[in-house]
């Protein structure tokens, strides 16, 4: 077990002697996306050309199978199998794991006539082209014996329940200092289901050599995918090898396997020949997880001068009965303003939807359309700014559990973010902005989201050449991991980035957790730091100890490398001449990283400020952005310029959410209504105008060895709030109800008399 | 997609023929609609016609006006200097259409026989009357309100014509020329093209089968400004909740019907010298009232009226 | 059925079922995987390609549409030891994350560029007869045909505006 002690000593990554830490080198696989020569999962060269595979799915959210006719899509041009619960392969049964060490239970396709959710894959083909697949899928008729179920979450309010295993956290008393405080905000915020909406579908070629199985398929998490697959099939672990090196885009929703793994391998087991398979557009809506709705309710006391005596954060939200879930959208809420009397929880309606799981800042990414607009009533009530008001919480420690914070400078991105921003342009007076037909506003709200360490490994090799490879079973969905690994590796080993490779997305490879809940650059990173560190202990030995070496002798204590040499003061050789002629063969080293136990013992989380600007058309209640600008800490920062994409991404998916985004259930249906792009609206172009962002100088020496922490969420938390309090600025209309879209502006315009 | 037939067209007339004698068989052109709803079996063609490569593809002055070619792609149109110079209003409805792709591949008779997005049209799942006669309207108490009809709807269907183009055309009181099955031409005005829903929802236009539209006959641009506006969630590349064009004395209005909406109450308004609020709202006191529509009717109201008064102010051709 | 294109320079006869996109074509018949399909419908752009030089969505067309026809794809714009212009600029500017829409966004930039180039109007044109200045806001305008899920739209804006300068 690490220890934060041993993190703050100096080491090559904190003393960045060759620079590479923080410098905004281009991504390191980048060539081969800007020239599409880098193969996702459904394009890679398979043995030998692999069969098509094409999902039909359920039309209803409940119910059964009564009748399934196949025979037309059997006998259809090119089909070469056809599945239904009636002949599908035997596969484990749901949620059982026979493999030591697994991740993930069996999760079989096509296991009964049993109807979980509308959208669910009921029946399988695979052909030879995809023309012929698709068609033949369309001629499977079904007939169905629906059963009401629970779909419409407003109107299931009243059926949530505590989540399993969780308690409402009460400090002091937050009943009577709220009865008592003059001061009171008492509002309710609710956000729809989103979805991902990742450009890649998900996909999955497969093909199987003897009684192992080779997959190449679309997701973030290497092991739980291959631990999936082999509880599924009913085979050891080590006769799944899983490869992911290019990923369309994750945001969560690829943390677990889909259907597509699956049938792909029973697929290509039943044919004796690859078969590939991925999901359409519209079966990605339901046929993958989503963010569930959120309903919160925020109550708020305050004195006079804006400290916050009764502080309340309740949260209910929705999973679907079989894959249960919480989205603890209240948590954030636990650590960010000073309060003495708290109550922070969450309850949980059982729905017969589609799975919901994590969705890029899962957790904040909705709970801080909340709490975020409910400070900016507040100030508006006391008559303060809300900055101003934020500055008058601000904690000297977490305000749950007493414990210090390991680096906090939320103070200081609110105030160079206005600086920056010009804050100082906003009117506290809302609706006074007129731009010719326009109404302007401007808004603010904080970001926290919180910081992981979690258990990995990495391998790192150097060959007689030099080329230093360093591998892990993580991935890269687009955040970066390719190129900040190579830097990394290339400091700790004082090697420049050319004499660096880096392999990863492969089940064969020293684990990492892979991508999510922005874990992935400080767990990956540290694992590969290690490595890194171990590689150069016995590169160490290997020189001191070798009488041809110019380090013959030592003293391995004051060995240094850089500039690609191995060197003792002016004694020095190349890397490769090292291992060309003492290790010709290559050095091979492993190194991992735990979190310390004594890192829990600080409150430590990534911060952020977000400012916004909008018009808002004063005929239509179209909204249109105007300028946005977020200032985040968030450890040191390893590459400038990736890290910046993944804080502006997440500031342009706050957008989203503040303006269009809404997975909308039909209750009749149980089912999403817009299911395809057209109807799901993801912020284009057009939308991001002026959007920026910087961040501040930190280093936290309680995060791991290189005082790095996550950047791939933070830049979502709370981004939707500003938004929604710049239009409030804008209008003087305050909305509640996630996204703002024109009918429910203008329904507050006219509410108001606009 | 069900298998079809291909066959490129070596003239109207051979195709126009191909079409009316075989029930399965429909005309292709930018493909950007039909193979979108053949994608998701809405669409079932057995055979297709390409008539994309026909000669309707050019500009000509015509009798102060223009004939724009069937086949001349959305774009180019846009991009014609004498149609920047006459119809402002047109160019801005095409170029508010869909993207830069699309609209270098939807034609101009395409985009005014496209199809309605309204979502349960699009999810085979669901009951529709315009995919499946008689199997119901689910829009009619569905979730979307936004695209819902508020002028000319039946029990039968609530969709409205999604073009941005075709609400500009009927603004400027254009026509589309035909080439009939019997080699015969006909003119009939854009605003007469288009059907209202009634009980047979999946007749949407009065064109006969194998009827292809060859040109686009504009009249010469009318006294006054020129607008089009449309109203939608995202600034770009996203059907319009609303849309509004004036040019002169005449507005029409999309997204609110089964076809675009020739606002002849609005117009008499104006005429009678109604201020442009006086006369939306003679317009939108006609339409269908539901406990659904009034954000929308409010909507639209506020548009057209702010899009005459800017047209007050809109260059003249 | 037979189709003749011209595939980056090379004419391609494929003899293939009609209902093949000329995506799939280009995907599964030519192992040509720079265009992507994220969508199959003409909603994301990630399949865009350029067609006797128009950037058309190549999942909305069928291949028997196209004959004798030149196509350009991502991969006849330039290779990862010769990137083009455009390549060149996403990846200095980092305008992509995930890479899938990318060649796409490439793709539709070179289009783009010569639509501004021809005056091609826009939406967010003042007059839609005047002459095109291509601003910040006419490029955010006529590249919202390309989703970018990723949202590295800044960064693809200002690599455009890289390339569009140097053109200048």
């Amino acid at each position: 077990m690490s220890s934060v002690k041993d993190w703050a000593a100096p080491n090559p990554i904190t003393e960045n002697r060759g620079g590479l830490i923080g410098k905004g080198v281009d991504r390191y696989e980048g060539r081969l996306k800007v020239t599409g020569s880098a193969p996702y999962a459904y394009e890679v060269d398979a043995p030998s050309r692999p069969a098509i595979g094409y999902m039909a799915t359920a039309a209803i959210a409940k119910g059964r199978i009564a009748r399934i006719d196949t025979r037309a899509a059997e006998a259809s041009p090119g089909v070469l199998l056809v599945w239904s619960h009636l002949n599908a392969p035997a596969q484990a049964p749901r949620g059982t794991r026979a493999n030591p060490r697994s991740q993930r239970p069996s999760n079989p396709v096509l296991a009964s006539d049993r109807i979980d959710n509308f959208g669910q894959t009921v029946a399988f083909v695979v052909a030879d082209t995809f023309e012929n697949a698709r068609a033949a899928a369309n001629l499977i008729e079904i007939e169905y014996a629906a059963e009401p179920g629970v779909v419409d979450f407003v109107a299931s309010l009243d059926q949530a329940d505590q989540p399993p295993g969780e308690e409402d956290v009460h400090i002091g008393d937050f009943p009577a200092a709220y009865a008592a405080a003059p001061v009171t905000v008492d509002e309710t915020y609710e956000s729809p289901v989103q979805n991902h909406v990742q450009m890649e579908p998900c996909a999955t070629t497969a093909w199987w050599d003897g009684d192992k199985v080779t997959v190449h398929t679309s997701i973030q998490m290497v092991k739980g995918g291959q631990h999936a697959l082999a509880e599924t099939l009913a085979i050891p672990s080590d006769h799944v090898h899983l490869l992911t090196r290019y990923i369309g885009g994750g945001f969560g929703g690829k943390g677990q396997s889909y259907d597509d793994l699956i049938l792909a391998a029973l697929g290509a087991r039943a044919l004796g020949r690859p078969v590939k398979l991925a999901y359409t557009r519209q079966q990605m809506f339901h046929g993958t997880i989503h963010r569930p709705a959120v309903s919160m309710r925020v109550r708020l006391g305050a004195q006079p001068d804006g400290r916050l005596t009764a502080f309340a954060v309740e949260a209910v939200t929705h999973c679907a009965r079989k894959a249960i879930f919480t989205e603890h959208a209240a948590n954030f809420s636990r650590n960010l303003y000073a309060a003495p009397n708290r109550l922070t929880g969450h309850r949980l309606v059982q729905m017969d939807l589609p799975g919901a799981g994590p969705m890029r800042a899962p957790g904040e990414a909705p709970g801080m359309l909340s709490l975020e607009c409910a400070m900016d009533e507040l100030a508006e009530k006391l008559g303060l700014d809300p900055i101003e008001l934020r500055i008058r919480n601000e904690p000297d420690v977490d305000p749950e559990t007493g414990k210090p914070f390991s680096v906090r400078q939320l103070v200081q991105c609110m105030r160079q973010g206005a600086a920056r921003f010009g804050w100082e342009r906003r009117n506290p007076k809302p609706g006074q902005v007129r731009d010719g037909r326009w109404l302007v506003g401007m808004g603010m709200a904080a970001a926290i989201r919180g910081n992981f360490l979690l258990p990995a490994k990495a391998g790192v090799r150097i060959d007689a050449d030099g080329i230093i490879t360093l591998r892990q079973g993580m991935t890269d969905i687009g955040t970066g991991t390719y190129t900040i690994l190579a830097q990394i590796t290339a400091e700790t080993m004082g090697v420049p980035m050319e004499q660096v490779k880096v392999e990863m997305g492969d089940s064969d490879f020293p684990p990492a957790p892979g991508s999510g809940g922005q874990f992935g650059a400080a767990t990956a990173g540290s694992a590969a730091y290690d490595a890194g560190m171990n590689l150069r202990k016995a590169l160490t030995d290997l020189a001191v100890g070798d009488p041809n070496s110019p380090l013959y002798g030592g003293p391995a204590e004051y060995v240094t490398f850089e500039n690609g040499n191995i060197a003792i003061e002016n004694r020095s050789e190349t890397l490769a001449a090292l291992v060309a002629r003492a290790a010709p063969q290559g050095v091979y080293v492993e190194g991992s990283i735990s979190p310390a136990a004594d890192a829990r013992d600080y409150s430590q989380h990534t911060y952020g400020a977000h400012f916004a600007e909008v018009g808002v058309d004063t005929v239509t209640g179209e909204v249109r952005m105007r300028k946005m600008f977020g200032v985040f800490a968030a450890g040191r920062i390893l590459n400038a310029k990736t890290a910046r994409s993944q804080v502006t991404g997440g500031m342009i998916w706050g957008v989203g959410t503040a303006l269009t985004e809404s997975n909308v259930v039909d209750p009749r249906y149980g089912s999403f209504i817009n299911q395809d792009m057209a109807g799901y609206l993801v912020p284009a172009h057009a939308d991001i105008v002026d959007l920026d962002a910087i961040f501040l100088d930190e280093a936290d020496d309680k995060a791991n060895p290189m005082g790095i922490k996550g950047v791939g969420e933070l830049g979502i938390c709370g981004a939707g709030a500003a938004v929604a309090n710049a239009i409030y600025n804008a209008t003087g209309v305050r909305l509640r109800d996630y996204p703002m879209t024109p009918e429910k502006v203008l329904e507050g315009m006219l509410a108001a008399g606009l | 997609m069900r298998p079809f037939t291909y066959e490129r067209a070596a003239d109207a007339l051979s195709a126009v023929k191909a079409v009316a004698e075989n029930p399965g068989a429909k005309f292709l052109a930018g493909g950007t609609n039909l193979l979108d709803l053949m994608k998701l079996d809405i669409e079932r063609p057995t055979h297709l016609v390409d008539v994309g490569r026909l000669p309707f593809a050019g500009v000509e002055d015509v009798n102060g006006g223009l004939r724009v070619g069937g086949a001349m792609v959305n774009s180019k149109l846009a991009a014609h200097p004498r149609v920047r110079e006459l119809y402002p209003v047109l160019v801005r409805a095409l170029v508010s259409g869909a993207s830069g792709q699309l609209r270098n591949k939807a034609t101009t008779a395409g985009n005014l026989l496209q199809r309605t997005r309204c979502a349960y049209f699009y999810d085979t799942t669901k009951p529709c009357n315009k995919r499946q006669p008689g199997s119901g309207c689910s829009a009619l108490e569905g979730v979307h309100g936004a695209h819902d009809a508020i002028f000319g709807a039946s029990k039968a269907c609530i969709a409205s014509h999604p073009s941005d183009m075709a609400v500009a055309l009927t603004a400027l009181g254009a026509s589309v020329e035909t080439l009939t099955p019997t080699g015969a031409s006909r003119t009939l005005a854009v605003q007469d093209l288009h059907r209202l829903p009634g009980d047979t929802p999946q007749v949407e236009t009065d064109l006969a089968p194998g009827e292809l539209i060859t040109a686009v006959l504009l009249p010469p641009p009318p006294e006054g400004g020129q607008v089009y506006r449309k109203v939608r969630g995202r600034a770009s590349y996203a059907h319009g909740i609303a849309s509004v064009a004036v040019a002169g004395g005449r507005v029409a209005l999309g997204a609110v019907a089964h076809k675009p909406w020739r606002a002849a109450h609005i117009e008499d308004a104006l005429a009678a010298g109604a201020s442009p609020a006086e006369a939306a709202e003679a317009e939108m006191a006609k339409a269908d009232r539901s406990d659904r529509n009034a954000l929308k009717i409010a909507l639209v109201g506020r548009l057209a009226a702010a899009a005459i008064e800017e047209s007050k102010t809109r260059r003249v051709a | 059925m037979k189709t003749t294109i011209t595939v980056n320079g090379l004419a391609r006869t494929l003899d293939v079922d009609s209902r093949t996109t000329l995506l799939d074509a280009l995907r599964e018949h030519l192992g040509l995987i720079g265009s992507k399909k994220g969508c199959d419908h003409g909603q994301c752009g990630a399949c865009t390609v350029l067609v006797n030089g128009a950037r058309i969505n190549s999942c909305l067309s069928l291949l028997a549409m196209h004959d004798g026809d030149q196509v350009t794809t991502i991969e006849g714009l330039g290779s990862a030891d010769n990137l083009h212009p455009v390549q060149q600029a996403f990846l200095e500017n980092d305008a992509f994350q995930c890479g899938y829409c990318t060649p796409g966004q490439i793709c539709s930039t070179v289009g783009m560029l010569q639509e501004a180039a021809d005056g091609w109007p826009s939406q967010v044109m003042e007059d839609v007869a005047g002459l095109v200045d291509l601003t910040e806001a006419e490029i955010r305008e006529r590249m919202s045909g390309n989703i970018c899920r990723c949202s590295a739209y800044p960064q693809i804006v200002a690599a455009i505006r890289s390339v569009a300068g140097d053109a200048a």
